[in-house]
């Protein structure tokens, strides 16, 4: 079944690329990001390194170098483990192939950590229609994930992950541009956190419950939903609202909702977005288990509790170099961009355990953290 | 034959459509290309910094239980 319709949405791709008509390919630019997230007892930071050239009139070649350093005493990692370190690296290599209105790219992402391997291959063709008001993208990815313990060299299991996305970025008026997004993702395999563990109640125990590791479902689908919608303003500042519906077959229902403005004043542009998350929790997800094994399937990820998060982010970027022909050698445009968002977490089903209170009387967790970038962009 | 009944009622009204549609010719652009300069100014842009993008959609999949339909991908893990 699965199959047919991978083959069915190939079919489509190539039936959309051969339809071809003059498209742009993307900017030749380089970013170099610093990213440093701060909460929960979690610190991870690193750099992201893009690089964009084009070679000839139809290719574009795109790669990116991205590491996390991971410190975590996480309130899962205190509650049934002990502190860590970690890194995860993170490498891509991409092309676009623009023949007339048609864009085709193919894209390869491989992602190590000591106990996460993960590749990814994607590919999605784009169409520029009715006088380049509209463009019709399609894409499918494959994943293929290795997930391995650290604790455990013998541990090895498998996660396949496929990704069906269609896109339609639509010009409504002099003003205002919109896009639309639904995408479709599969999981096959292993699902769960080698590590994470359950709570059930379990009278033998001083604190009145005990811990087993979580047991998920060996699949999931989910649907999402996102459109988006950028005016200009009748002063210039342009402002944007967007919202994405999500489903999965894990009973979480999500909605999203963003609002962004965006402010221009001489070589600098600053940019307010204030973002709202709200979902439900998965069918098997529970805070607290009636005893062991007392389900089929079993997680206490605290991502799965139903949950609510904010989302404030500043941001500020400075032009120090304009295209206005005084380049810097082969450099035609400069720019620095420094941001902050306040991230806040709700968790409407998750304990805090670590308050020590006796059972049934915990507070309910709430995360805060900070996210700081930091990136130069250059344009040759 | 009320089942033949209620699909015609349903193809017709749906062929009218079309054909009403066929017979305005081609979709002309409504936004004229000299009318796109604000749609052309970098405020506009819908992804101006895919790096910063991609990292914070990373941020948010590791720590929600929603994933997708924005429009640019994420990859791997890192939610140990």
């Amino acid at each position: 079944m699965i199959n047919l319709r991978r083959l069915s949405f190939l079919a489509l791709l190539l039936v959309l690329a051969s339809d071809a008509l003059a498209g742009v390919l993307p900017e030749d630019r380089s970013d170099v990001l610093y990213h440093l997230y701060d909460g929960g007892g979690v610190e991870i930071d690193g750099p992201s390194i893009l690089v964009r050239k084009k070679a000839g009139k139809s290719l574009s070649f795109v790669g990116n170098y991205y590491v996390d350093m991971i410190s975590s005493a996480s309130i899962d990692v205190i509650t049934t483990a002990s502190p860590y370190t970690e890194e995860r690296t993170q490498w891509s290599l991409g092309m676009d192939y623009l023949r007339g209105n048609t864009t085709m790219r193919i894209n390869y992402v491989s992602s190590t950590e000591s106990d996460y391997d993960a590749s990814t291959i994607s590919f999605s063709v784009s169409q520029d229609m009715f006088g380049d008001l509209t463009t019709l993208t399609l894409g499918y990815a494959l994943g293929d994930d290795l997930v391995g313990r650290s604790d455990d060299p013998t541990f090895e299991a498998n996660l396949d992950k496929q990704t069906y996305s269609i896109g339609l970025t639509q010009i409504l008026t002099k003003n205002m541009i919109s896009t639309v997004n639904f995408e479709t993702i599969t999981d096959e395999g292993f699902l769960n956190n080698p590590y994470r563990s359950v709570r059930y109640v379990d009278a033998s125990s001083a604190v009145g419950y005990s811990f087993e590791p979580e047991l998920y479902p060996n699949t999931r689908t989910s649907n999402a939903l996102g459109i988006r919608a950028r005016y200009f303003l009748p002063y210039r500042a342009a402002i944007e609202g967007e919202y994405r519906y999500f489903k999965d077959t894990w009973d979480i229902k999500g909605h999203t909702a963003a609002l962004t403005y965006i402010h221009p004043w001489r070589d600098f542009t600053f940019t307010g977005k204030l973002r709202f998350h709200d979902q439900t929790g998965a069918h098997f997800y529970r805070d607290i288990f009636p005893g062991s094994e007392a389900t089929n399937f079993r997680g206490r990820d605290k991502e799965l509790s139903p949950l609510q998060s904010t989302t404030f982010q500043l941001k500020a970027s400075y032009e120090f170099l304009s295209d206005d022909g005084n380049s810097w050698g082969f450099l035609k445009k400069g720019k620095v961009t420094a941001s902050v968002s306040m991230l806040s977490i709700d968790y409407d089903d998750f304990s805090d355990l670590t308050a020590g209170a006796p059972l049934g009387q915990e507070p309910l967790y709430s995360l805060d953290a900070d996210i700081f970038q930091v990136f130069f962009s250059f344009w040759y | 034959m009320m089942m033949s009944n209620r699909s015609t009622g349903r193809i017709l009204p749906a062929l009218l459509v079309l054909l009403g549609l066929s017979a305005c010719g081609p979709i002309e652009p409504w936004v004229k290309p000299y009318e796109r300069d604000k749609l052309a100014d970098p405020i506009m842009a819908l992804d101006t910094d895919a790096v910063s993008t991609s990292y914070m959609q990373h941020v948010y999949e590791a720590r929600e239980g929603a994933r997708g339909g924005e429009g640019a991908a994420g990859g791997g893990c890192g939610c140990n």
